[in-house]
């Protein structure tokens, strides 16, 4: 036991007086008047089959967001660390290679130079990039009236809370508020920051006809969409989070013969 | 404590090697037979920990050095090109940015025992020192790995951290320079900054065996804070405390499994993934977590007299640090443990609080409320080291300490007739 000479301080203490003191000053300090205007809305969560410790990608879904990408988004978005063979990668959208081969062969490539020294256009093959809408970014920009149009590889991972963001942003234009000033060539959309974006509204109901059959709502493509982009962003998701089990489990074991030796070494031993 | 060598070499090739290089005798009377306190709590696994996190580091950052490309125009597609086309390179990739993470959570932890349980006092100094050196290099350290990626907050964090150096008088802009190899962040401060990174690392592990020499010196400290007084308060290191380390590293490593696997990127900032635009400016600049408690401190001085706003946070904020070099010699109290020392205990703990909520104003903007925490929480930090812990020692009334770490206060109960002999 330990015996005390003396108390100190009397009852109150100095943890509690600091408390109470930075209590106080929350109390009274000013809050900070956020401008309710022009704040982007913090999108609402939704469930998608890709959270979660057994979360994989919806195969239909990433090759619909494909077919979407391909024929909407494309025509201003690259997705520059994408090439052609992912498509048909395990735990991506899973085209045949056949498919793919196809895909790629669509677009013509610079390649060279060759054994005289000329540039030479040739069909796209698997080991091809997807191709960019734009040369450079300048022409991007003079295409768009300024805006640059971002690469989508990693969208998902740029934006805070990425694969609701991206939802709700797709499908969260609406008309400005009266007293809304809005820019020249700009939209009003409340998710995103200070409220105007560049890029107008893109997904209109059956904007695309999905080769699956599936009926292209807006609320369908824009889902397809963020599963189609969280799998550019995050290609290996699937290889990791079936890796993480058979760790976990191992550690988990692990751990569990280390505290049970810990306490069998232990067992004789006198401490506190 | 220096203790007389118990090992035995078992084979003729053992005997041979002893004879010539004692390597395996150091190995043994360092980590096999080495004379612990048998009190340690959990807190003092964290030594263990941080070992592993460094070896952690130092071989995922060797193979993500082997795929790597620290020049401007490469470096982000470099690290994506790791994240999607090299052989669990993602894996590599996010174990050593959440392990630096990890890391710094367990040296605050070990640093904050060491602070409650006085492990830098007499005749510890020089472990505390090398400790503190070991601190900076690995803020040092992280912060150039944190560029490497080549992202908008590596950019702008090199920005922000490296302006700090335009405050020394009169040659500010030169050394400016000289830093960043140019007139601005840039290709050749990436280029820099990498092989600074790399070094910094096998400096660190250099740092980390002096430090280990100089707690075998004097042995550790325990939570009663009281020197070993024979062998009936210590048990060898081995098995008893690779067994309990061995337990908390496993503990350890399930967290950082969890959030390798899971949660890859929450404790990273999102516009780390916009590729470095040296045009657009980020919304917010803000640093690593561990780092948010110095930054709110840089943010939180006002102008002082003639010595501007900037400048004087750049002082607090090294002042913040350089402080703890000399936490051995402000401490007047000749009690370590703070279990026998009830004020300091409020105060630390007060301080716990106040080192928190510095990490939130960290990272929120410098107005208002946040401003105003940061302020009353950088007092608080110095008050603590330069007024609190010198004070404490005059004006405090210890409780009774223990003789020895074996035999409890006065002699109550049966345990005392034990302790006593040998």
């Amino acid at each position: 036991m330990i015996t005390q000479t003396k108390r100190y301080p009397p009852r109150w203490s100095v943890l509690t007086i600091g408390v109470a003191m930075g209590l106080a000053l929350a109390a009274w300090a000013p809050v900070r008047a956020a401008d309710e205007a022009t704040e982007a809305l913090s999108p609402s969560a939704r469930d998608w089959s890709f959270s979660g410790p057994l979360g994989v990608f919806d195969r239909a879904a990433l090759q619909r967001g494909y077919q979407l990408y391909r024929e909407v988004c494309s025509a201003c978005h690259s997705l520059e660390f994408i090439a052609f063979r992912n498509l048909a990668d395990p735990g991506g959208p899973e085209f045949s290679e056949e498919a793919v081969k196809a895909l790629a062969a669509e677009h013509s490539v610079q390649d060279g130079p060759d054994e005289f020294g000329e540039m030479f256009d040739r069909p796209g093959r698997l080991s091809d990039y997807l191709p960019s809408p734009y040369l450079n970014n300048n022409e991007a920009r003079a295409a768009n009236g300024g805006s640059l149009p971002p690469d989508l590889s990693v969208i998902i991972k740029a934006r805070t809370n990425g694969p609701n963001y991206l939802y709700a942003l797709l499908t969260g234009y609406e008309d400005p508020p009266a007293d809304f000033e809005l820019a020249d060539m700009m939209n009003y959309n409340p998710y995103f920051s200070g409220r105007q974006i560049a890029m107008a509204p893109q997904l209109f109901e059956g904007i695309v006809e999905y080769s699956d059959g599936t009926e292209a709502s807006v609320a369908q493509m824009a889902k397809d969409l963020v599963q189609f982009l969280t799998w550019t962003a995050e290609p290996k998701l699937e290889e990791r989070k079936a890796l993480a089990m058979p760790v976990l489990i191992y550690m988990l074991i692990l751990t569990i013969l280390l505290y049970a030796s810990y306490k069998r070494i232990w067992r004789d031993v006198d401490h506190d | 404590m220096a203790h007389a060598s118990t090992y035995k070499p078992r084979s003729g090739f053992a005997r041979w090697l002893d004879s010539r290089l004692p390597i395996m005798r150091l190995a043994h009377d360092s980590f096999v037979d080495f004379p612990t306190p048998k009190n340690l709590n959990y807190w003092w696994t964290f030594g263990g920990i941080l070992s592993v996190c460094l070896v952690i580091l130092i071989v995922s950052g060797v193979a993500l050095s082997m795929h790597y490309t620290p020049h401007a125009d490469f470096a982000f597609a470099s690290v994506e090109h790791i994240m999607r086309d090299v052989n669990y390179g993602w894996l590599l990739r996010y174990m050593h940015a959440n392990s630096s993470s990890m890391f710094f959570l367990a040296v605050y932890i070990h640093m904050l025992r060491g602070l409650y349980y006085g492990s830098y006092k007499e005749p510890r100094e020089v472990l505390w020192i090398l400790g503190v050196m070991l601190f900076i290099l690995m803020i040092a350290s992280a912060f150039l790995g944190y560029v490497l990626p080549w992202g908008q907050m590596s950019f702008w964090a090199a920005t922000v951290i490296t302006n700090l150096f335009g405050v020394i008088p009169f040659i500010g802009d030169e050394v400016l320079a000289w830093l960043w190899g140019g007139f601005g962040v840039d290709g050749p401060t990436l280029n820099r900054f990498y092989s600074l990174h790399y070094l910094l690392a096998f400096l660190i592990a250099g740092v980390v065996v002096l430090h280990i020499w100089a707690l075998h010196v004097p042995g550790n400290n325990n939570p009663k804070g009281i020197d070993v007084k024979g062998p009936q308060d210590t048990i060898p290191f081995h098995p008893y405390y690779t067994v309990k380390d061995g337990f908390a590293l496993g503990v350890f490593l399930i967290v950082l499994a969890l959030l390798i696997f899971y949660a890859p990127n929450i404790l990273g900032h999102p516009d780390n993934y916009i590729p470095a635009d040296p045009l657009t400016t980020p919304e917010h600049i803000v640093p690593e977590w561990y780092f948010l408690p110095f930054y709110a401190i840089l943010r939180a001085v006002p102008d002082i007299l003639f010595i501007p706003a900037k400048t004087a946070g750049v002082i607090a904020m090294l002042l913040a640090i350089f402080t703890l070099f000399l936490l051995p010699w402000l401490d007047s109290s000749k009690v370590r443990s703070a279990r026998y020392r009830p004020l300091f205990k409020q105060f630390f703990w007060i301080f716990v609080i106040a080192c928190v909520a510095l990490g939130w104003a960290g990272s929120q903007s410098p107005e208002g409320m946040a401003l105003l925490v940061a302020r009353i929480s950088t007092l608080y930090y110095f008050a603590f080291f330069w007024v609190i812990m010198p004070l404490l020692g005059v004006i405090e009334t210890p409780k009774s300490v223990p003789d020895s770490i074996s035999k409890p206060v006065l002699g109550s109960g049966s345990a005392a007739a034990s302790g006593t002999s040998g």
